[in-house]
């Protein structure tokens, strides 16, 4: 069972670490602010989640676990709207 | 070497190449992008440093509430730029400013590299402090700020308080009274009025926790404070509240509230405990805790006045 767990957790948190890397290529190779945005909204929701998931079977207690989740929806909830921000912002700016 | 300390090799080189970029940057917006990115990375050498309290100050402080004061600053400032004649500053003011940076960082430099040998310290008395009586509390840190270094923590909150003096005078005269401009000049936009509707209830609850937690485990009144502080800021920023006016009787009483009990705390300690700032060991935590209550609301009204700056000329209510 242990070992099923580790093997979760590394398959969680490599998967995880993957979404990190391809966003951060995509800030850095994507042409204009818009694409960077969408390079970055999937480091941040799906790595960032597959990581949270993967510490999940670590995690203390119960209590941690929740506050493992409670942290990724938060990030998830102020990267979506920092997201909208900026694109409003550059759309503005375009016009 | 170990992976762990090739690590933080890397975050120290990191931490300098960002704050090399953040004082050569020519634009005002990246250099405080730079500068808040600097602040976090900062949090994570005070976490590699197991000083989780002062990791907690850093990001709060350095990486938000400094942020946002920034931008604004820089805001006010490029709208001044347009009514302003831009003046160069002269070579060889330029050089004498540099010359005065370079001296005191070699001072700095100084100080640090002749430093005796084991340094004096002060953290083992204040460590027998902290567990001793009278302290009453699980988290040192706590510990020794209420009760070995009351005075000191007293006299921060009261700088804050000289700050928000200061942002207020640099109002006309004829604004004053009035309320500080709105974060923004634009009517409130929906994600921005959901995303604050969603996190303040959130954020208040944490900023509680941190305070309340800050007795036994890492977080304190200032890492609390802070944080309720960010929460009014973005309740601001979506226009949901509106900056009050400078002379409202609950934002004077909110201001004054954390000093002023801790100074009544202290005073009573010199008729019960027998000295100035000492706390009775029994009563120890209920005390300290209400005292840490006053400045939590202390610093989460301070902040976010220190950020909306001065009363503005609309005189309207």
């Amino acid at each position: 069972m242990t070992t099923l767990l580790d093997l979760f957790t590394l398959v969680a948190v490599s998967a995880g670490t993957f979404f990190f890397f391809a966003g951060t290529v995509g800030l850095l190779r994507f042409p204009d602010s818009l694409t960077r945005l969408h390079a970055l909204s999937k480091a941040d929701n799906l790595g960032l989640g597959l990581v949270a998931l993967g510490l999940i079977p670590h995690a203390e207690n119960l209590l941690s676990a929740l506050k493992l989740i409670v942290i990724w929806v938060l990030v998830l909830l102020s990267s979506a709207s920092t997201s909208q921000l900026i694109g409003r912002a550059l759309r503005r700016g375009r016009k | 070497m170990t992976l762990l300390s090739i690590l933080d090799v890397e975050l120290a080189l990191l931490i300098v190449g960002v704050a090399i970029w953040t004082i050569a940057a020519r634009d005002l917006f990246g250099a405080v992008v730079g500068y808040v990115a600097y602040g976090l990375l900062l949090a994570f050498v005070w976490i590699r440093l197991y000083a989780p309290d002062v990791a907690l100050t850093e990001a709060a402080v350095g990486g938000g509430v400094t942020g946002v004061l920034l931008i604004t600053a820089g805001k006010r400032l490029g709208a001044l730029k347009n009514a302003v004649p831009d003046a160069q500053p002269r070579l060889a003011f330029k050089l004498l400013t540099a010359a005065l940076a370079a001296l005191v960082a070699c001072a700095i430099g100084a100080a640090v590299l002749m430093l005796p040998d084991p340094p004096p310290s002060l953290a083992p008395d204040a460590a027998a402090a902290a567990n001793g009586a009278g302290a009453g509390l699980g988290n040192p840190i706590t510990a020794v700020l209420m009760s070995y270094r009351s005075f000191d923590t007293m006299l921060e909150k009261v700088v804050l308080i000289l700050a928000v003096i200061g942002v207020w005078s640099v109002g006309t005269d004829k604004a004053w009274g009035g309320a500080p401009a709105p974060f923004r000049k634009a009517k409130s936009y929906p994600p921005m009025v959901f995303f604050a509707q969603f996190l303040a209830p959130v954020g208040v609850l944490i900023g509680i926790h941190l305070f309340w937690a800050g007795a036994n485990a890492p977080g304190g009144a200032f890492q609390g404070g802070a944080l309720l502080a960010a929460m009014w800021m973005v309740t601001m920023m979506a226009r949901l509240v509106e900056p009050p006016p400078v002379d409202a009787q609950w934002l004077r009483l909110s201001l004054v509230a954390g000093p002023a009990v801790f100074l009544i705390a202290g005073l009573a300690g010199e008729i019960v405990a027998g000295s100035f700032f000492a706390y009775p060991p029994s009563l120890a935590k209920p005390i300290i805790l209400l005292i840490e209550a006053f400045m939590v609301l202390s610093i989460a009204a301070a902040l976010p006045m220190l950020v909306a700056g001065p009363p503005s000329e609309r005189t309207d209510p």
